[in-house]
């Protein structure tokens, strides 16, 4: 089952390093990672999104309580939450039709073109993760895919909830 | 008026701050400067190890024996490096240690440069925390942190890396020793939650099959007084695992021995047909459990760890607690303290009647021989010469399983092996620790011919410091648990696991400086363990030839249940 694990952590050297370590070890799933600092800059949050049953989940939460560097673990899947992803995707824009039908799916999608070159248009799209999949099948059936970027997957628990020291 | 001093002053003053008395090391490039410090005072002892393995298990010997931190000083690269094997096996049976790593200057970190590793890198899976200290003023938090977090909730091993520049001699800074140690990331659970002491009392109230399975969590709490309390209060059998072995008395008639892979018949058996399981400071290890599908299926498991990630992780408990074995234990006694111990005994009257019956299996029991020594006897001889009350530091391996199981340890901290990681070169330095620590003791090392020469140079360090240790080396010219497990799955085919030139080790010994023994026929053993003991102020090397052929019994049958065992080359379960 897929879950969304968010880590609160000193934002120190070799901290992240701890916490990928911990996935290796122990012969986890990354599916995706991602970390910043916070607004107290002694902090970093990362967001881990990871697959297993219960009890590999329960172990992985466990094992990066018991990290020095960490000072709070939640699953945010357990409860209702919200989750973002961003992704940066540049497409082949060759001729009129293509342009059009591009521009008419970042419509679509809510997405917006960051740059646009005489052949190719970046564009950004934020949203869960099956929208950024399902924006990028259409781009690469309409169009070319030249290169893209994601953010991985970051999110927060709704309501009064939430991940402080 | 704060102090001023170079770096290196900062970590050899730093350790006496701390409280550290010895520090085992090997110095080099990287080092040097810390060396100087070492030369200048003498609140720390530094003992000059002859390989920086070596150094780590005797850190770990002395820290296993006294609860203390042990510490090691090594140089950059090839010196760190050597302490890794060392570093693991303290961190798989949560020994407390502080590796203080030599590094290149920090302008040269990352340049590939000369004896330049990145040790908190190596060993970022075998340790509790790790620092790389950037500025010689961080010095004393930094090792001060070290020391704390090595001992308290799970201990285990942390590396403090320190480059070569600011440790510089050369360069003052002031020195500021912190009053107070706190980690907003980083507080154990020590009590056990209420409601879960709850759970437990009423599930042990009900047991009418309870056996009570401790593991080294209870050593490292310190928890013997009141394990004991506990186990007569209840009247329940007791199991130790490999790492619990003492901290509840071998003598003791609740005590059914160890569990496990070459666990007792009446232990194995105990654990398969209990209803409830009191797991203390123990974690359900695979060379506990055997088949986890099949583990004790009649059970209702509580399980108190220190370490919430040690609960559930191979067996799930049913009424998990989380906390220290000793505080736990008291919890749960304030309830159970009214326990009438005569009632309790007349409820599990039928449970005894059955283990009772287990243990007069006498699993143990072995055949002698008039021309072979038997390794059993030898480990029975060495309890009767030393009144049971010795140091026993072991290597790994058939003579680790015949040690563990014919010496009765009534005292916690007197069984040092290593058990989770199980380190062959471990004994030696080990019992070395072990003597440092409490000189004057016995501390005796029980191997076998290809383990003691896995870490054989320090034979040159004891003679340097005048260790006295006795070394009870079952000779029998293979690896015998390698060969033991060839004779019962690979049809016998020795593969690698027989020496031929194997070096006479009496003369060795004497090449070194100290005694050397050989035995060769049982009638000689005793005498020659009188010999033995008779040299207060020497090491002895006690070359015992054994007989080849014997195997480690009981032993579980693989994929089996905890009672699906083997009892000698003939019998099984």
């Amino acid at each position: 089952m897929r879950r969304i694990i968010s880590v609160l952590m000193e934002n120190a050297p070799g901290a992240l390093s701890r916490i990928v370590g911990v996935f290796s070890q122990r012969g986890y799933n990354v599916d995706s990672l991602c970390v910043a600092p916070t607004e107290d800059q002694s902090l970093s949050r990362l967001t881990i999104v990871t697959h297993g049953d219960d009890r590999v989940i329960e172990q992985i939460t466990k094992q990066m309580n018991k990290l020095i560097d960490v000072l709070k673990v939640v699953d945010l899947t357990e409860g209702t939450h919200i989750e973002r992803e961003m992704m940066l995707i540049k497409v082949a824009t060759r001729n009129e039709q293509e342009r059009t039908e591009v521009m008419r799916n970042v419509d679509i999608f809510r997405a917006q073109v960051l740059d646009v070159d005489l052949t190719n248009y970046t564009i950004e799209v934020t949203g869960t993760t099956d929208k950024l999949d399902a924006f990028a099948t259409l781009m690469k059936q309409t169009s070319d895919i030249i290169e893209s970027s994601r953010t991985g997957v970051c999110g927060l628990a709704r309501g009064e909830k939430a991940l402080r020291p | 008026m704060v102090e001023m001093m170079s770096g290196a002053a900062m970590v050899v003053r730093a350790l006496k701050d701390v409280g550290v008395k010895h520090v085992f090391g090997y110095p080099g490039g990287a080092v040097l400067d810390i060396y100087d410090a070492l030369f200048a005072q003498d609140d720390v002892e530094h003992v000059l190890v002859r390989h920086e393995q070596a150094a780590a298990h005797m850190a770990d010997g002395y820290a296993r024996s006294t609860g203390k931190t042990g510490t090691v000083l090594v140089t950059s690269g090839p010196g760190a490096t050597n302490t890794l094997t060392g570093i693991a096996t303290a961190y798989m049976d949560s020994i407390p240690m502080v590796i203080l790593s030599g590094q290149v200057a920090s302008s040269l970190i990352g340049e590939d440069a000369f004896q330049e590793t990145d040790m908190v890198g190596c060993s970022r899976p075998i340790v509790k925390h790790s620092f790389l200290v950037k500025r010689a003023v961080d010095i004393p938090e930094a090792i001060a942190k070290a020391y704390y977090i090595a001992n308290t909730g799970r201990p285990g091993p942390v590396v403090v890396d320190l480059p070569k520049d600011i440790v510089n001699v050369a360069e003052e800074h002031p020195y500021v020793f912190p009053t107070e140690i706190s980690l907003r990331s980083y507080n154990p659970t020590l009590k056990g939650h209420n409601k879960q002491i709850k759970k437990a009392v009423s599930v042990l109230l009900e047991a009418k099959r309870p056996v009570i399975y401790v593991g080294g969590g209870a050593i490292a709490a310190e928890a013997q007084e009141e394990l004991l309390e506990l186990a007569e209060t209840l009247q329940a059998p007791v199991t130790t695992t490999l790492m619990g072995l003492g901290v509840f008395p071998g003598t003791h008639k609740q005590a059914i021995g160890m569990l496990g892979m070459h666990g007792t018949f009446e232990a194995n058996k105990t654990m398969h047909n209990a209803d409830c399981i009191l797991a203390l400071g123990a974690r359900f290890d695979d060379r506990v459990t055997n088949n986890v599908e099949k583990f004790c299926p009649h059970a209702t498991i509580i399980h108190v760890d220190i370490d919430p990630a040690s609960i559930s992780k191979t067996v799930n408990a049913h009424v998990p607690v989380v906390g220290s074995v000793d505080k736990v234990i008291k919890q749960l006694m304030t309830h159970l303290d009214k326990i009438d111990s005569k009632k309790q005994q007349e409820k599990l009257a039928d449970w005894w009647q059955q283990v009772e019956q287990w243990r007069e299996r006498k699993c143990l029991s072995y055949q002698t021989s008039d021309t072979l020594i038997k390794p059993q006897q030898v480990i029975e001889a060495l309890y009767k010469h030393t009144n049971g009350d010795a140091f026993v530091s072991s290597d790994v391996g058939q003579h680790q399983m015949f040690a563990a199981l014919y010496y009765a340890f009534d005292k916690p901290r007197r069984w040092i092996n290593s058990g989770g990681l199980g380190t062959m070169g471990f004994g030696l330095p080990a019992a070395m620790g072990v003597q440092f620590a409490h000189p004057g003791s016995t501390s005796v090392v029980v191997t076998g011919d290809g383990s003691i020469q896995m870490n054989i140079q320090e034979l040159s360090t004891c003679l340097q410091y005048n260790l006295p240790i006795k070394i009870i080396s079952l000779n029998n010219r293979a690896l015998g648990m390698v060969r033991q497990w060839q004779d019962m799955i690979y049809k016998g085919r020795h593969s690698h696991s027989y020496m031929e030139s194997m070096p006479d080790f009496v003369k060795l010994a004497e090449a070194y400086g100290h005694v050397g023994i050989r035995v060769d026929h049982p009638s000689e053993l005793d005498d020659a363990m009188t010999r033995c003991f008779a040299e207060k102020e020497r090491l002895v090397f006690m070359d015992i030839n054994i007989d080849q052929s014997e195997h480690v019994y009981p032993m579980q049958i693989k994929f089996g249940a905890m009672d699906d065992m083997r009892l000698s080359k003939t019998e099984r379960t």
